[in-house]
């Protein structure tokens, strides 16, 4: 929409993730046609409060793009309820197949969009081609049974996160969590290691698959957007790891992530010369770094 | 990242990890690097008095990569002089780790501490020596 000549505004968020609903209030605009929100955050799993930001929006007749990519089958989701306009799903995030997504276009009132792909006019002219029936058939049955196994799914693996996270916090220190804990899917625990580089865990952590920052950012060096819009100094951001938690996951699999992280980090706290430092009692923003 | 077999094996058993005292005699320490930006390297030389480099140590913060770097100059700084300590290239920090180029960064790094090192141990010695002479 830039690229159109639209103007946007882009809003910081609080340090624990949420907007902040004032600043949000703030920022429209007599002239605002669209708000987008990630429903659940993809990095640090935090929810935002979408039931206050639809109402909002909807007083002042502003369209309400949703992506609820990330909250599909792991908190309720109901266009009603938070008074979506559009919503993007996705199917590989539900245990479906890749390569397939759906968009919500609500009717009343009546939200018109312009298609992207031209052609036979298929889907009301908005998504023209071929529809892919398997794909389509995959992501319904995906979404049927993750509302269905919702609950209890969740019940686990909020367990399995808190065993992961008391495990790793009672046996590794300097150990911090990125974005809020209450307002929070189970499936995400996103920890910064102080004094140890994510990309040098990650590939410590053989066996099991993690991420430092998104995977959509992987090929960058730069530390992750998400943390830094938290406020977190950049040598937080580059100490991130994101731990993700599924259906599939065990017990077994998550003491032995807790053995693994616990005897990893303290390897690599042996070679980091910030972590002699900090035992030293020395404060790292006070040295003068040598730029590069 | 797919990472060569030399950057695994020299992240899986890193060489010559720790420090010297920093005050001891013939000792110089380069650190290079922010932690803002991902990593930092300290390299501890410790030169005898035939001017050559005897033992080498280092600790690095940050990827597979500034760690195998590191790593592997201090096997090649030991026995060297300092003025062919101060030949190493990054180019062939680089090569011999088969670094991609995105990493090419970590060589750089590894060949900057290097030079640190040397200078910071010049400096002190070149201290002490001007002092004696008093
Ligand atoms: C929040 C969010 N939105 C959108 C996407 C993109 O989905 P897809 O790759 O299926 O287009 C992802 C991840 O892939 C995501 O995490």
């Amino acid at each position: 929409m830039e690229r159109e000549g639209f103007e946007c505004t882009y809003l910081e968020v609080q340090e624990n993730g949420l907007v902040d609903l004032d600043a949000f209030r703030a920022a429209l605009r007599p002239d605002t046609i669209l708000a987008s929100v990630l429903f659940v955050n993809n990095e640090i799993g935090v929810i935002q409060p979408m039931e206050e930001i639809g109402k909002m929006l909807r007083e002042h007749k502003i369209l309400f793009h949703v992506d609820a990519v990330q909250a599909l089958g792991k908190v309720p989701v109901d266009v009603e309820a938070i008074q979506a306009d559009l919503m993007s799903l996705s199917g590989h995030k539900i245990y479906g197949p890749k390569g397939i997504g759906a968009l919500y276009v609500r009717r009343k009132p009546r939200v018109r969009i312009e298609a992207q792909i031209h052609g036979g006019g298929h889907e009301r002219g908005m998504r023209s081609g071929t529809l892919p029936t398997h794909q389509i058939v995959g992501m319904g049955a995906a979404a049927e049974l993750a509302v269905q196994s919702m609950e209890s799914d969740s019940r686990r693996i909020r367990q399995l996160r808190d065993r992961l996270l008391n495990g790793i916090m009672s046996r590794v220190e300097e150990v911090y969590i990125n974005g809020d804990m209450e307002h929070r899917v189970p499936h995400n625990l996103n920890l910064s290691f102080a004094f140890v580089e994510g990309e040098s865990l990650i590939m410590a952590l053989k066996g099991i698959a993690v991420s430092s920052g998104s995977a959509c950012t992987s090929a960058s060096l730069e530390p992750s957007y998400v943390l830094r819009a938290l406020g977190k100094s950049d040598e937080l951001a580059h100490s991130s790891i994101r731990f993700g938690i599924g259906r599939y996951t065990t017990e077994e699999e998550i003491d032995e992530t807790i053995e693994l992280v616990a005897s990893k980090v303290g390897k690599l706290r042996e070679l980091s010369p910030l972590w002699e430092m900090h035992l030293e009692g020395i404060d790292l923003n006070s040295v003068q770094w040598a730029a590069h | 990242m797919a990472y060569s077999e030399k950057v695994i094996d020299h992240y899986e058993n890193p060489r010559n990890v720790g420090s010297f005292a920093k005050e001891e005699a013939g000792v110089g320490t380069g650190m290079v690097g922010a932690p803002a930006c991902g990593d930092v390297m300290r390299l501890q030389i410790k030169v005898n008095e035939q001017g050559i480099i005897e033992d080498a140590k280092f600790k690095t913060y940050g990827c597979g990569s500034a760690i195998a770097s590191s790593s592997l100059v201090t096997e090649w700084v030991k026995g060297k002089s300092l003025d062919e300590a101060m030949q190493i290239k990054n180019s062939q920090i680089a090569e011999e780790l088969e670094l991609p180029p995105v990493k090419i960064h970590c060589s750089v790094l590894a060949e900057d501490a290097i030079k640190a090192a040397i200078e910071d141990y010049r400096k002190k010695s070149g201290a002490v020596s001007a002092a004696e002479t008093h």
